[in-house]
């Protein structure tokens, strides 16, 4: 190896790394908030693009359909959760967030999808497509479980990442596809080439970060989220909805995954089922910052993107054995620091 | 009875004999070879998951460990399958072994996300080493033989499947009912409590795992035979999702839930093509759907809803030998000797220089205020907590680094503030768990039944030890059923099963009415005159009063006081300490 291949290779870790720094960030914010392991965020990333290259055809997305489907299957959970006597209380918000939002993106993507209007045009709407169904999956598949214990909402993570995936298939098909660059040009630094997509991406991540801290720091929804995840009832206590959190928390998740798709959309083919793998190198990270820390989980990112890109030049048949291996000593750490024993109910 | 004894056998040949009605199609034997395995699997993994309170997305992994060594050992080595068989039970039951030992020190979430991590690892190992064929994987296996007969049609093997289904449910049944099954069972609820019965946390863990790991590679053996051929994909994640998803669906807590499911989940698997069209996309929506929704609505699984309104098995007690007894400590002899006990937390200093005796024959009372450091003392006494500074003798004995575990091998029995029963266990298995100790019998002879004189004489102490608190009639209730001071005493009772020289009770009378305080008042001081050196922290002050020899006041981490009953009445620094100072 000389210095040109290392430089590829870490151009390489650190543009697919960043994307993992997001998916990473989506985790430990939704575990701190909602004590849930989001198994299926990955499903977010292959949702957002598909959906994003669907656009890019002209065609509208699948995702349209599946939206109007779980708006309304969230919109009747939502109902039957409540009791008849408060149903006008809750109903123009519940109708809102369920039918409102997604009958406006889904009106949005017929009207302008065959109008081929760029690739800027059809990230906007596949973020405005896929967005809107993680509140929905919140509601349907977690709003019941809030008390549950971590472990439980695992597993219905599981059982959720499992109907995403097929859902997937049936709403995309078993085709892969791959989407346009926003920016179709490139540098040469040196001996190396560096695509603008790379820069897109790199600042995108920046950009999002940024956002995300501003949120946490600045605005009441973001301190409100903060609460929550320090203390639930304290929380509560204070007014704050543990529901609504959760739904927030869903809905940033959301956003991030689908935007995180269609950043890397142009990068690789993505399938139905594309995004576990993905996913799960996200959480490779997540779990080396402990599901605790925010510039933990972003350096933690960075090295699975570093390692993957290595290992895929070193030895390429056992890229994901090392990615997936390299949880393992930290494991160990966190192990010898931890205290076992503790009850588990 | 005899009824009751022999059903499973009748059970299993009954089965056998449907296998091979011609009437029944062969679809249906084939299938039933896919269930049978596919529960054994999930027999281990509800024993992980229901039993020892651990989650593990990795037994389709495990099973191919047991698949690929017969395959390897068959097709290069030549071997006979049933010399293979060892092998792959042995190699599968030593990768849950090595894979446990680093991710089994993992709590809750994170070991199980560590499983997702190998398991993932293990799939692209499987796949991409050239020893076991990479993706293509590993043909041409033999099939089994008994007697010279192959068994290639499914008729045959379902024979082989059902009775290793059978084993795997016997030798597991039997396992979960022995000392070393209720120290797993115990992780459920009960760790801490266990541990300061001498169970090992780690070791219990550990053994549940292996034998889930055992039971993987079984069901991988059988699998390669069936199958003749192997290849990684049946043993990825999504494997090790499906058996989890069939043993939450079945009820983890419940051994027969893993076959009822499996079964359903087979069923489902060919019909749901049927009723939605082809395309299998829609089997995983209904699943995913399916898992969310049994977990909202019947979180305990299916089985339990079954077998709800049956009726309680009661647990015969034969007489039986006395168990091995520890020598006793003369009375007046020092049992206990604190000497300058100190605690930090931080800054805080929790418990500074506390020191005091308890003798044989005499019950101790250790008071104060809240906050006063008494459970903070009780945890260093017991190991739950490191001493800062101080030192501990037992018996004339130093001990240095108490854990939970040397403190019960010492002779300390402890009952707990918050009671810690194992909810599902019977009440006299609860108490049971207390002679941990006090038997030898391993997780193997508890699985070839060969620890039944043991386990006999362990329940008639259990039994004895009950009765004597007045609580025989709840024997065989689950534990969660009683009342919070019924629960405190069966705490009592489980740790008079120790057979300690110590008894250290976290506030005994919290919770009781009037008529069960005196019951315990009466029952420790029959201990009291047998030798036993009893310490106790307790809030209610007629109960302290009129029943200990001396009284070890603490305020702020400190000793206030000490003396008999009347000379701490008398106390001023006392009376401050609990009524504030006099203007």
């Amino acid at each position: 190896m000389d210095a040109t291949i290392a430089a590829i290779l870490v151009q390489d870790g650190v543009v697919n790394g960043a994307v993992y720094a997001l998916l990473a960030l989506c985790l430990v914010l939704v575990f701190a908030v909602t004590r849930i392991v989001l198994i299926p965020q990955g499903e977010f990333v292959a949702y957002g693009a598909l959906s994003y290259a669907a656009l890019d055809e002209g065609r509208v997305p699948g995702s349209a359909w599946l939206l109007a489907g779980l708006g309304i299957a969230a919109f009747a959970a939502g109902l039957a959760h409540e009791r008849r006597a408060s149903w006008p209380r809750i109903l123009p918000r519940l109708a809102g967030e369920c039918l409102v939002l997604q009958a406006i993106s889904i009106a949005a993507a017929f009207v302008l999808a065959p109008l081929r209007l760029g690739p800027w045009m059809d990230a906007l709407l596949t973020l405005a497509l896929v967005t809107p169904m993680a509140p929905c999956l919140y509601r349907l598949a977690f709003q019941p479980l809030a008390q549950a214990s971590v472990l439980v909402l695992l597993i219905a993570a599981v059982g959720v990442h499992l109907a995403m995936v097929g859902l997937g298939l049936v709403f995309f098909g078993a085709e892969g596809y791959r989407g346009p660059a926003f920016l179709d040009a490139s540098f040469s630094a040196g001996p190396l080439t560096i695509s603008a997509q790379a820069i897109v991406i790199l600042l995108a991540t920046l950009l999002i970060m940024g956002s995300l801290a501003a949120f946490f720091e600045a605005t009441l929804a973001g301190r409100a989220l903060r609460a929550v995840a320090v203390n639930r009832l304290g929380a509560r206590l204070v007014g704050i909805s543990a529901a609504g959190s959760g739904r927030l928390a869903f809905t940033l998740a959301g956003f991030i995954g689908a935007l995180s798709g269609v950043l890397i959309a142009p990068l690789t083919t993505i399938y139905f089922d594309s995004g576990f793998i993905i996913g799960l190198k996200g959480f490779v990270a997540a779990i080396i910052a402990g599901m605790a820390s925010y510039p933990g989980a972003v350096a933690a990112a960075l090295v699975v993107g570093l390692v993957e890109a290595f290992a895929a030049f070193w030895a390429s048949p056992f890229k994901e054995v090392i990615v997936f291996t390299v949880i393992i000593p930290v494991l160990l750490l966190r192990s010898l620091a931890s205290v076992p024993g503790e009850d588990e109910e | 009875m005899i009824f009751r004894r022999f059903w499973p056998l009748a059970a299993l040949l009954a089965a056998i004999a449907v296998a091979f009605v011609p009437q029944v199609p062969i679809f249906w034997v084939t299938l039933a070879d896919t269930i049978g395995i596919g529960a054994i699997v999930t027999l281990g993994l509800v024993v992980i998951t229901g039993f020892g309170a651990m989650t593990s997305f990795g037994q389709a992994s495990l099973m191919g460990f047991g698949a690929y060594t017969t395959a390897l050992l068959t097709t290069q080595a030549g071997l006979s399958p049933w010399l293979a068989l060892p092998a792959s039970l042995a190699v599968a039951g030593l990768a849950a072994f090595l894979v446990g030992s680093f991710t089994l020190r993992l709590s809750g979430h994170y070991l199980a996300l560590g499983t997702i991590a190998w398991a993932v690892s293990l799939y692209y190992v499987f796949g991409n080493l050239d020893l076991v064929g990479r993706n293509d994987g590993l043909r041409g296996i033999p099939p089994l033989s008994v007697l010279g007969t192959p068994l290639l049609d499914s008729r045959r093997y379902f024979v082989v499947v059902a009775i290793g289904f059978a084993l795997a449910m016997w030798a597991t049944r039997n396992l979960l009912d022995s000392r070393m099954g209720r120290a797993i069972r115990s992780l459920r609820g009960g760790a801490a409590a266990s541990a300061s019965f001498g169970v090992s946390i780690a070791g219990a863990r550990m053994l549940a795992f292996v034998h889930a790991g055992v039971l993987a590679g079984l069901a991988g053996f059988l699998y390669a035979h069936m199958q003749r051929s192997v290849n990684p994909s049946p043993f990825g994640l999504s494997g090790g999702i499906d058996y989890l998803f069939m043993a939450v669906v079945g009820g983890t807590g419940h051994l027969a839930g893993a076959l009822l499911v499996t079964i359903a989940n087979d069923r489902l698997q060919d019909w749901l093509p049927l009723l939605l069209g082809a395309g299998g996309s829609y089997e995983t929506i209904v699943f995913g759907a399916l898992l969310v929704l049994i977990l909202q609505t019947a979180p305990e699984g299916l089985w339990p809803l079954l077998r709800r309104g049956a009726p309680i098995r009661r647990r015969a007690i034969r007489p039986a030998a006395p168990l091995p007894a520890r020598p006793r400590i003369a009375p007046g002899e020092a049992v206990l000797e604190a000497r300058g006990l100190r605690r930090n937390f931080g800054g805080l200093v929790a418990v500074a220089d506390i020191g005091f005796d308890v003798r044989a024959g005499e019950i101790v009372g250790l008071i104060g205020p809240n906050g006063a450091g008494k459970s903070t003392t009780f945890n260093l006494l017991t190991g739950v907590l490191a001493p800062s500074a101080g030192e501990i003798s037992f018996a004339g004995r130093m001990l240095s680094r108490i854990t939970p575990q040397s403190a019960a091998r010492a002779g300390i029995g402890r009952s707990f503030q918050h009671v810690k029963l194992v909810r599902g266990m019977s009440v006299l298995e609860n108490v049971a768990l207390g002679a941990h100790l006090r038997g030898r019998a391993g997780a193997l002879a508890a699985m070839l039944r060969l620890d039944r004189a043991e386990e006999a004489r362990i329940f008639a102490e259990a039994a004895r030890q009950l009765a004597r608190v007045g609580l025989a009639e709840q024997a065989d209730l689950p534990a969660r059923s009683l009342a919070l001071g019924q629960q405190r005493i069966v705490e009592i009772a489980r740790a008079l099963c120790l057979d300690p020289a110590l008894l250290l009770l976290d506030e005994p009378a919290a919770g009781l009415r009037h008529q069960e305080k005196q019951a315990l008042a009466a029952l420790l001081r029959q201990l009291r005159a047998e030798g036993m050196a009893i310490l106790l922290v307790e809030h209610d002050m007629d109960f302290v009063m009129n029943l200990t020899d001396r009284l070890v006041v603490m305020d702020f981490g400190t000793k206030l006081a000490t003396g008999t009953a009347a000379d701490i009445r008398a106390n001023p620094a006392v009376i401050e300490a609990y009524l504030g100072g006099v203007a």
